[in-house]
């Protein structure tokens, strides 16, 4: 793996961001540009009576929901979320209207001058009361074998709850948006994932067509899903603001008001109930998944689906009940964060299937290996399993790594071991890339090429990848590749950057373009390619069933973690993690080493110490200092290795990779830390505070 | 009030509130866009700068407090020489990914490196314990931070 494909090249955007000189939006400045600052709802749920204005000075504007050319709803898979708030206000920091104007202080004293009356009303909070009270949004089920048979004919029934906390991307550029008219064309600028997604909502909010408007993604400081359909809502109200004032408007969050009011990932409370046969295997399970969406839905369909595809994990269980559903609360909007709802459901069965393999006095990796999918398992969803699947080797080689046999006999007190099985089904779910039919174009001009697609840099090493791999396939040197500027005007539609598709779809496009460029390389100085993403006619699902390939192959990994426990302060210390991933063929090992300690540390931040907590709508942690992410003294070693199993579909045998070192981490440090305590746990974040209460409740 | 101080080399001059923070100074008059903006709390270190070679949040410095100090910014500083090797350090590690947060970890692996060229793995992890970062897990942060050691950069 150090040859080829794999061996890594220097990073094509890196330098410019070491030196300061990479220009992020907040580093830009448009001739005569007004700044905006969002008035918000205080209220969680009520009715509003008045908007009382300070007088503005000249210069200065309110925009609001009267100033919306065309629908007041910000495009996603359900557009439900008010561009600007109506009569009714849904949560805590709903956008209410922008005051737009040149000095920045000046905006922050006019806002302190607003006056609102609201007439409160009730609202639901967490997903007990939003049970309660049904307010659900969406309701999924599906099935698979005969659940009812094989809990009548259980040796054992064994249930458990599980819970998972809210979590901030803590990206850390702020969210930030500019728009400005040029010559009768709506430009936008910003820090984003989908530009596409950005045009198709202005679309609709601005009502011009399409030739009219620009979307241009700015050097992008982090994403890891806020910045999937967060920045819709944004641009649009930017846009609104620039139409309105006839001046560039420009946006830029504050951190506080980033993480009060910008999406989250979805708390959830997942239900088991696993039915085991006389030999103790796992043959029937029933889950049931709750989502706490928020105010809007918005994307939350799409997050709930893919927990339901991932509710059995990496385990072949025959007869499935899996049901979902997304809750409305008076909450900030739950939405894209890295996993997408997978981490959810891998947390609660990696969780259910240690407890179960405890309580039978069995070691819980062989136990977990014994339900393991193979080459031509059935899925959940009744699809079919069609790689080859190397856990067996991927276990084998994790046990080698970290001595884990001999670590689990020679345990100190309060010290603990914990693995964790996990796949990540790679690329959108179910129908959504025949839906989106990514396009990319490359373009020949003498002895360099351009490469146009619509996939961001954001952090994670697209713009090399997908250089590389044109690169390679052309068998030019990297620097004669050029990536084009992310322009909506100029690249084509490749789709959102999500759901750890670009490497394996867009990147799979442009290495066809290049083969097919490299054949016809001599026949003209200047040549264009385009492809269009075709759905292989070999995978099948059924939408309104929920029935077979819910994606057409899986990333498949394991970790196992160490951990100490403070017997006084119940603080918990992650030593090392082990882990190791199959992802196809890696394109770039050192890009893809980062993706892979990024997305384990992110994994142990959610998992022990980055607690969010909503109280009466309001969200108690508000900054990075009551909201802590993992520093480098929280984050532990980590030893990664991989093994080969090339995707003969991906470009170089690739499959996915940017979600799951998320997926798995999480369920190996809370194994870990039952491990050290000798008993179940059942939710994260586990906090010392937590922990030490129900320590006491034992 | 007035105040001199000196910024990457040259002496400025300049009529300021107390109380404006060197980071909007050091973007807004100066245009030095490396200088990040997080959190303006000083929780994530985007913002470092080298003060009288120690890094330091610049959301957290009133301009009444640079009288006679000297600020280096990472934009300059990665045209020295010391700099230069911190930056192939970084690139040799892989230690970018968004790179918001990279030019504050160049402060404070400078910084680190004044005062002690030659850290351990823990002392590294604790001198970079000022800076957040989401993207690298940090492990690659940390091996950069060894490899410029490792070339010197704390001895030039």
């Amino acid at each position: 793996m150090k040859t080829g494909i794999s061996k890594a090249v220097e990073r094509t955007d890196a330098r410019k961001k070491i030196r300061g000189e990479a220009e992020y939006i907040a580093d830009r400045h448009f001739e005569e540009q007004l700044y905006a600052k969002t008035i918000r709802s205080s209220k969680a749920k009520a009715r509003i009576l008045e908007i009382r204005l300070p007088e503005m000075p000249a210069d200065y504007f309110a925009v609001g929901r009267n100033d919306v050319p065309g629908l007041n709803r910000m495009r996603t898979v359900v557009s439900d979320h008010p561009i600007f708030a109506e009569e009714q206000v849904e949560y805590i920091g709903q956008p209410l209207f922008l005051l737009v104007g040149p000095d920045r202080e000046k905006l922050c004293d006019l806002a302190d001058m607003v006056n609102i009356r609201y007439e409160e009303e009730a609202g639901v909070f967490t997903l007990e009361e939003a049970e309660k009270q049904d307010t659900v949004f969406t309701d999924y089920q599906y099935r698979k074998g005969d659940p009812a048979a094989a809990f009548r004919d259980a040796a054992q029934i064994i249930e458990e709850e599980f819970r998972t906390g809210y979590q901030e991307h803590a990206y850390l550029e702020p969210q930030g948006i500019a728009a400005e008219y040029r010559n009768g064309i709506l430009y936008v600028y910003g820090s984003m994932q989908c530009p596409y997604y950005v045009r198709n909502a202005l679309l609709e909010t601005m009502a011009i067509p399409d030739k009219q408007i620009r979307i241009i993604q700015t050097v992008t400081g982090g994403a890891f899903g806020g910045k999937e359909e967060f920045p819709s809502l944004t641009a649009c109200q930017v846009a609104v603001a620039a139409k309105k004032t006839e001046k560039p408007v420009m946006m830029i969050y504050d951190r506080d008001e980033d993480i009060r009011c910008s999406t989250k990932r979805h708390p959830s409370l997942i239900r088991c109930r696993a039915a085991l046969d006389k030999n103790n295997a796992v043959t029937g399970l029933e889950m049931d998944v709750l989502l706490n969406a928020g105010a809007y839905n918005g994307l939350s369909p799409v997050v709930l689906q893919r927990a339901l595809f991932s509710a059995t994990g990496v385990y072949d269980i025959p007869h499935l009940r899996v049901r979902g559903r997304n809750y409305r609360t008076n909450m900030t909007p739950s939405g894209a964060f890295r996993g997408f709802g997978a981490p959810q459901s891998i947390f609660a069965i990696e969780m259910l299937m240690l407890q179960i393999a405890v309580r039978l006095g069995e070691d819980p990796l062989e136990y977990k290996m014994r339900h393991a999918l193979k080459q031509g398992s059935q899925t959940c969803t009744g699809g079919k399993v069609r790689e080859e699947v190397k856990l067996p080797e991927i276990v084998g080689k994790i046990r080698k790594m970290s001595a884990y046999v001999k670590k689990q006999k020679n345990k100190k007190p309060f010290s603990g071991i914990g693995a964790s099985l996990f796949l990540h089904g790679c690329g959108f779910t179910g129908r959504g890339e025949s839906d989106i039919r990514g396009k990319v174009i490359l373009s020949k001009d003498k002895d360099s090429v351009t490469l146009r697609v619509s996939s961001v840099e954001m952090g994670q090493g697209a713009e090399t990848v997908l250089r590389k791999i044109v690169a390679q396939s052309l068998d030019i040197p990297i620097e004669k590749v050029n990536y084009a500027q992310v322009d909506t005007g100029a690249v084509p539609d490749s789709g959102p950057t999500v759901a750890s598709r670009t490497t394996m779809i867009v990147g799979g496009l442009l290495q066809e373009c290049a083969k097919e460029m490299k054949a016809r390389w001599r026949e003209c100085d200047r040549l264009e390619i385009e492809k269009v993403y075709q759905h292989p006619s070999w995978l099948h699902w059924d939408d309104s069933t929920f029935q077979g390939d819910a994606y057409p192959v899986y990333s498949w990994g394991a970790n196992i973690a160490e951990v100490e426990v403070d017997p006084i302060s119940y603080e918990i210390s992650v030593k090392k993690i082990y882990a190791v991933y199959d992802v196809g063929v890696p394109v770039d090992l050192r890009t893809l080493d980062g993706q892979m300690q990024g997305g384990i540390a992110q994994g142990i931040g959610w998992a022990t110490i980055e607690l969010m907590e909503g109280e009466a709508g309001r969200l108690k942690q508000s900054n990075l200092t009551d909201y802590k992410v993992p520093t480098s003294m929280d984050t532990p070693e980590m030893e990664i290795a991989y093994v080969n199993n090339p995707y003969p579909y991906g470009p170089f045998g690739a499959k996915c990779a940017g979600e799951l070192p998320f997926v798995g981490s999480p369920p190996a440090v809370a194994a870990a830390v039952s491990d050290a305590l000798g008993r179940k746990i059942n939710y994260i974040p586990l906090t010392p505070e937590s922990l030490m209460e129900s320590d006491n409740e034992d | 009030m007035k105040i001199e101080f000196t910024l990457n080399g040259e002496k400025k001059h300049l009529d300021v509130h107390a109380a404006t923070r060197l980071l909007d100074v050091l973007r807004g008059h100066f245009g030095l866009i490396g200088v990040k903006e997080g959190c303006g709390e000083g929780e994530c270190g985007a913002c470092m700068v080298l003060i009288n070679g120690r890094a330091m949040n610049s959301c957290m410095i009133p301009m009444g407090n640079l009288e006679g100090k000297n600020v280096i910014t990472p934009e300059a500083f990665c045209q020295s020489e010391r700099g230069r090797i911190i930056e192939d350090a970084f690139m040799e590690a892989g230690a970018v990914q968004c790179g918001f947060c990279t030019p504050g970890f160049i402060m404070a692996t400078a910084s680190l490196l004044n005062a002690n060229p030659d850290p351990d793995e823990a002392q590294i992890r604790e001198a970079l314990s000022g800076n957040l970062c989401r993207c690298t897990g940090y492990t690659a942060i940390v091996r950069a931070v060894r490899i410029a050691a490792g070339k010197g950069a704390g001895a030039c």
